[in-house]
């Protein structure tokens, strides 16, 4: 503290730390411009609208974070000890007003914007066409329920489910419906065409998160909840939890393809030969 | 966990009054350093818990140093991570800057010889104690410390060992420590609130108190409102678990192919009231920082505040707001979108008392004199990383941009910069700064700085690959990345990151010998107010005797800020100078 | 937290009453390091039960939404039959509300005459109340009603367990007040009866709100 002699000591200081705020803020906005490491492309239109606002949220806070961290690294230089009386100010109500106005508008207003995607990912009505397929997340692995030729999921019964006989639903086979829904373990979905997945979870929550589609969902037990996209693109991609749902949470993953038209109804058919040849 | 002997030295306390005097003490001050130190004790419990944590990221398949002979078992990784989350969050960031240094600093800071209600805040600290002490038995029981995280999401949390291992007795544990916990910091926040608004020294308005108060005061209003509910939300969760209730446990759950019985509760209300408690847990965690640091950076840059009523109002809309947010934990969670929508906005809105608080600590040191102690550069620090750690909140509460961004390591980076390292900053900063009233001595400022520098640069080094490696889809709590075939990618970041963890865990064990070398052998701190700061505090010995003020009661005449006021000799006015003739004082 | 209460009640007592020096350190007077601390001001007090209520209520309020909200989910939740004894113990602890606020009031004078007899009426009457509250427990128990039954159920005995150990705290500082009797109060100005009184009408009041909550949320 002792005023005077202090002054040499400071500006070393000042230097060095604004330097560092400096150098820390240029290093931080190459890393994020260059985008270092960052998802893959998005494969649905969902995802491009995600990515935009991200994009937009990544501008304001970019000059946010820029001014704030270069005006500290400035006040930090400018303002060192010299030896002399600092101003005596108890603040400015007109710039306390106009920086109070500018980051409501501002940052209220990208919160609304977000609103807009926000509606098209969750609140937008179902396709009646859509592919429905049910996923089941249990303690450790994804299973994937296609209602098969009929279109319609059979009966499931909760003292039926047995995961180590390949029956993870609890599917009743003795109703008529149920005879040819398609357990897998892996997730197919055909190309440009509406997806409408139902989240359910057999013991804890899990969360469903495929990168490509930049949807993330909890699968809670006790509620089925709806997830809809369209993939524009094929190609395998991988599905993971990202809920903590115990141990093996870190390996609960399970392979997702966006297959043709043609290669998906393929597929289908094999799988259902499969299941009526071994029942 | 008993007070250090150099305490007792300072006083000539007839030895069968030890006891009373420094382990079962009334003394706010007392207290104070107990729970400072308590919270001491803790941190370094929880920082050695996350080193082992990057190790094993780092390498995933290497036997961990100390940790047995294989490699790191999933589930032991797990519990690492509930037991560094819980203890950090609620017996460090909640302990040390509103329970420790608001205990040692609130009563002096507004004239009082102690707290309204001394017994409770005795009771308050043992209750604490216990607490730790259940908590961390949960490493030794069956099954090990529990593996649900700090959060405790049900059902995982709720149905016992059938879930994995440690949810048997080690969660039991968990639960009953938190409720302990809760207990404890109504009692203490009960007893901040009655010692601001009724025992404040004559002249000391709301509009005089040094934003320390404001800060501790705030936060013991959230406190009092939060723990209640999460006392709440852990006895129904405790039910669940061993009196066969349902509150959260939905019906039909089967593990593997077992049936567990319960029915139709509801995970998610777990989720809405521990959230209710935790988002207002965070500000509690990080308001008394902003306090200390608004302190620091004013009279270390010889300036008053700038905007000292924005500031409070600023740091009021904060503890306001953050009732209003909870449900931004839930964007992916299943809630309805609707209210996604309205938790989304509100969220928003808390960035402008945010940015107001940063824009008005820039503008305090615009035009000052900065003296570049220790105390202030952690302080600068603590605004640095206020700031970068404020704004990838914005990407968290849209909820689109959550989508892939949420349970990843930008959340992780995003918390820990913000109510993690930002607080400790805080904590820091006030250390450097209290120390030699506390203690009589100073802390080594040399020692100090490097402290500083390696530790800056270091969370820096770790928390900004944290960021893009959530940008690159990394999940959290995932114990290793070898099953999922994308995150063979992050392998070289996982490995950068925890050299530089390692590196600035290291570091503050400059922090701890610097803290036990300078209590025996620091610079004697001789000027009753070396910093020349404008607060109470600084108007008494150092420490200060049994009752603050030697049977003097302060009448303050000034703001708690009044730097270089122009025409004074000195460039700073203790609050209780005398009143001068043309009062220059604003607030 | 009704015994740390006491205690701090009785460092009002002394200070508010004999501002004497040196009470609580013993010994060491002369050293001016050890200067005894003026007392808590009653204010403090008054403040502290606010806040103490406060909190309370926020824990309540807690469990009363996650009822409001458990019960939406529906399926499961089978409403019972509450007991009509319920209301008996209602009226109990009201009744004893009044008779403790009968019991204050009647410090006001000197001497206050049957304050003792008032005062311990109105404790017995709240021990009465917690009795009929285990009575019902056990009336529901008998028609195979227990926690764990159904989360109607779970509910019940969760608020009322709830309120029930708040009672004891009540009951505790009422203990604490009758036995140091009323030359005590009067001379403490009333500190602790006042506040203990305080604390009791808000048990009574919150087992109205939570009695009607269950009433017509069942």
């Amino acid at each position: 503290m002792q005023t005077k002699n202090r002054c040499a000591g400071s500006t070393t200081t000042a230097f060095i730390l604004a330097f560092f705020l400096v150098v820390f803020t240029l290093v931080t906005v190459y890393l994020f411009v260059s985008k270092t490491w960052w998802f893959p492309e998005t494969i649905t239109p969902i995802g491009h609208e995600i990515d935009v606002q991200t994009q937009r949220t990544l501008w304001l806070t970019g000059i946010v974070f820029v001014l704030s961290q270069l005006g500290l690294a400035w006040v930090v230089w400018r303002y060192r000890n010299r030896g002399e009386r600092a101003r005596y100010s108890h603040g400015n109500n007109t710039l306390e007003v106009l920086w109070t106005l500018a980051t409501a508008l501002a940052f209220i207003g990208l919160g609304v914007l977000a609103q807009f995607t926000w509606a098209k990912i969750h609140l937008a009505e179902p396709e009646p066409d859509a592919v429905v397929i049910e996923v089941l997340g249990e303690q450790f692995a994804w299973n994937f329920r296609y209602p098969g030729p009929d279109g319609k999921f059979g009966r499931t019964r909760t003292e039926l489910i047995n995961s180590g006989a390949g029956n993870p639903f609890g599917i009743d086979r003795s109703d008529p419906a149920a005879a040819d829904d398609i357990v897998v373990p892996i997730l197919n979905v055909p190309v440009n065409r509406p997806i409408e997945l139902r989240l359910r979870a057999k013991d804890v929550i899990h969360s469903f998160f495929v990168r490509e589609l930049r949807l993330k969902q909890d699968a809670v037990p006790g509620l089925e909840i709806p997830l809809r996209f369209v993939a524009e693109r094929t190609g395998d991609f991988e599905l993971v939890c990202t809920e903590l749902c115990g141990m093996g949470h870190q390996r609960m993953r399970a392979p997702f393809s966006v297959k043709t038209a043609a290669e998906y109804e393929q597929w289908l058919r094999d799988e259902l030969a499969l299941l009526q040849s071994n029942p | 966990m008993s007070t250090p002997s150099h305490v007792a030295a300072h006083v000539h306390a007839p030895p069968q009054g030890f006891l009373r005097k420094y382990i079962f003490s009334t003394d706010h001050k007392v207290i104070g350093i107990q729970y400072y130190l308590l919270a001491l004790v803790a941190v370094f419990v929880g920082l050695v818990l996350s080193l082992l944590m990057r190790w094993k990221l780092a390498w995933p398949n290497d036997p961990v140093p100390w940790f047995g002979d294989g490699p790191m078992l999933p589930e032991q990784y797990l519990a690492l991570v509930t037991m560094h989350g819980t203890i950090m969050v609620f017996f460090v960031l909640t302990t040390a800057p509103q329970s420790g240094f608001g205990n040692y600093f609130l009563p002096i800071q507004i004239g009082a010889a102690d707290m309204a209600f001394p017994v409770i805040n005795m009771l308050s600290f043992w209750t604490t104690f216990v607490s730790f002490l259940v908590m961390v038995a949960a490493f030794f029981v069956a099954g090990g410390a529990p593996i649900s995280g700090w959060t405790g999401y049900a059902p995982l949390s709720a149905v016992g060992e059938i879930a994995g291992p440690g949810q048997g007795l080690g969660q039991t544990l968990w639960i009953v420590s938190i409720a302990i916990f809760c207990a404890a910091s109504l009692m203490g926040a009960l007893n901040f609130i009655a010692t601001t608004i009724d025992l404040r020294a004559r002249g000391l308005s709301l509009m005089r108190m040094p934003l320390t108060v404001w800060a501790w005061f705030i936060t013991a209003i959230l406190a009092l409102l939060a723990f209640g509910v999460l006392l709440a939300a852990g006895l129904l969760l405790l039910l669940d678990r061993i009196a066969g209730t349902s509150f959260f446990v939905p019906g039909g759950l089967v593990f593997t192919d077992k049936p567990v019985p319960h029915q139709g509760g509801s995970p998610l209300l777990w989720q809405h009231l521990f959230w209710f408690f935790g988002h207002p847990e965070v500000y509690i965690a990080i308001l008394p920082s902003m306090g200390m640091a608004s302190h620091l950076l004013s009279t270390f840059s010889r300036k008053p505040i700038f905007g000292y009523r924005a500031m409070v109002y600023a740091m009021g809309a904060i503890g306001f707001l953050g009732f209003c947010v909870w449900g931004h934990h839930m964007f992916a969670s299943g809630m309805s979108p609707y209210s996604a929508m309205a938790f989304s906005v509100l969220t928003m809105s808390i960035g402008v008392p945010s940015a107001i608080k940063t824009f008005n600590w820039i503008g305090t040191l615009w035009g000052g004199q900065i003296r570049f102690t220790t105390a202030m550069l952690f302080a600068i620090g603590f605004v640095s990383l206020f700031v970068t750690g404020g704004l990838s909140g914005l990407f968290l509460a849209q909820p689109p941009v959550d989508q892939p961004l949420h349970d990843t390591y930008f959340v992780v980076a995003h918390f820990h910069l913000i109510m993690g390292v930002a607080a400790i900053f805080g904590i820091f900063g006030a250390t450097y700064y209290w120390f030699p009233k506390m203690f009589g001595r100073f802390l080594n400022e040399g020692l100090g700085k490097l402290h500083f520098w390696i530790t800056f640069a270091g969370v820096y080094l770790i928390f900004v690959p944290m960021h893009l490696m959530g940008f690159f889809g990394q999940p959290r709590r995932y114990a290793e990345g070898t099953a999922v075939q994308f995150l063979s990618a992050m392998e070289g970041p996982q490995q950068f990151v925890t050299i530089a963890a390692l590196v600035t865990g290291l570091a503050q064990l400059i922090f701890l010998f610097n803290f036990l070398w300078s209590l025996k052998w620091g610079r004697k701190a001789e000027a009753i107010n070396p910093w020349r700061s404008t607060s109470l505090e600084w108007t008494i010995p150092s420490p200060p005797p049994h009752d603050n003020f030697g049977g003097r009661q302060p009448v303050v005449h000034h703001g708690p800020y009044e730097y270089s006021v122009p025409g004074e000799p000195e460039d700073f006015i203790p609050q209780d100078a005398p009143p001068r003739p043309a009062p220059a004082t604003g607030d | 937290m009704p015994a740390t209460v006491i205690e701090e009640l009785e460092r009002a007592a002394v200070g508010t009453g004999g501002r004497g020096p040196a009470r609580r350190d013993g010994g060491d007077g002369d050293d001016a390091r050890r200067r005894a601390k003026p007392p808590t001001p009653r204010s403090a007090y008054f403040t502290g039960l606010v806040l103490g209520l406060a909190a309370i209520f926020m824990f309540f309020i807690a469990l009363a939404s996650a009822f409001v909200v458990r019960k939406g989910l529906g399926g499961d939740w089978r409403s019972f039959e509450l007991p009509g004894l319920l209301w008996v113990n209602t009226v109990v602890l009201l009744a004893s509300s009044l008779v403790v606020e009968r019991a204050r009031r009647l410090l006001r004078t000197q001497p206050a005459a049957r304050f003792g007899a008032w005062w311990s009426t109105g404790s017995l009457l709240g021990i009465a109340f917690l009795v009929g509250q285990v009575a019902a427990w056990r009336q529901l128990a008998a028609q195979g009603i227990f926690l764990a039954t159904n989360p109607a159920s779970s509910f019940f005995y969760v608020f009322t367990a709830a309120h029930g150990v708040h009672v004891l705290g009540g009951l505790a500082a009422l203990g604490y007040v009758a036995a140091r009797g009323a030359a005590h109060q009067q001379s403490t100005g009333n500190l602790s009866a006042d506040l203990t009184a305080g604390y009791w009408h808000f048990l009574g009041v919150l087992w109205v709100g939570l009695l009607l909550l269950l009433t017509f949320g069942r």
